[in-house]
């Protein structure tokens, strides 16, 4: 079956004719991160109301065994996420004050945010020793 | 049938596009309350003694972990939902599926912050 496209001009070019650089992989990052977050914020909303009901037995499978380091594992990569995109997105304030535009700055930044994102991760990690 | 509007009219409120500069405000502003939020409630819900559901239940009942808990979820569901719909408008194409998409996105944010925010209120009262 033909395409639903007839017009006959060229495409622009999309996603995957551009080498990755540092601004580009920070934005998808953002947009990935938020897209994880919102589904930590729904196990979050899961969990409350499993504990007002006092059944939260129902997902302690999650903290035993192998499944431990699982959950471990994805806690550790929300903490990350929820770094990333809360420093990220005090950099997109910054763009919607006007500031911060300039292309050598920008992919510095965004290359300081990524790795930056796991101080915190490590930091909040480390203390409650998990 | 002719439009008796003026072009001022026509952008004016929802706008040309049909939602405005609303959700741009909307997002910014979430955004703000989420960058003073977030951080404090991380870091007592971490070290609450989580995932252990009586320690958890002790710190939703005190009062720095619940209004933490219902500021972040508050400003956060409400961040995720703007955040969500402009994912599924950027890629979802088809009118259905795109309508479909979005009206569920509105509905489950919605009721996982309401029975969030039950089941907080029931722990902390």
């Amino acid at each position: 079956m033909a395409s639903d496209w007839s017009d006959p001009r060229p495409l622009s070019p999309h996603l995957q004719v551009w080498r990755w650089h540092a601004t580009m992989a920070s934005s998808i990052l953002h947009r990935v991160t938020g897209m994880a977050l919102t589904f930590g914020a729904a196990a979050l909303a899961v969990w409350l109301v499993l504990l007002a009901f006092g059944a939260e037995g129902a997902v302690a499978f999650l903290f035993e065994g192998w499944m431990a380091w699982v959950t471990r594992f994805g806690l550790i990569a929300l903490t990350w996420a929820v770094s990333y995109h809360w420093l990220n997105g005090l950099r997109h304030l910054m763009w919607d004050a006007g500031k911060g535009f300039d292309p050598k700055g920008s992919n510095l930044r965004s290359i300081l945010i990524m790795i930056g994102a796991v101080i915190p991760t490590a930091a909040l990690w480390l203390s409650i020793g998990g | 049938m002719s439009d008796f509007r003026t072009p001022t009219s026509r952008v004016r409120g929802l706008g040309a596009s049909g939602h405005g500069v609303g959700h741009f405000i909307s997002q910014r502003v979430s955004a703000i309350a989420l960058f003073f939020v977030i951080p404090p409630f991380v870091w007592t819900l971490a070290t609450s003694g989580a995932p252990d559901g009586d320690a958890m239940r002790a710190y939703l009942a005190t009062p720095v972990g619940a209004i933490l808990t219902l500021l972040v979820l508050t400003a956060a569901f409400y961040h995720m939902r703007l955040g969500v719909q402009v994912v599924i408008e950027d890629y979802i194409q088809k009118h259905g599926m795109k309508t479909f998409l979005l009206l569920l996105n509105t509905l489950l944010t919605a009721g996982l912050w309401l029975a969030a925010v039950f089941s907080l209120v029931k722990i902390a009262l």
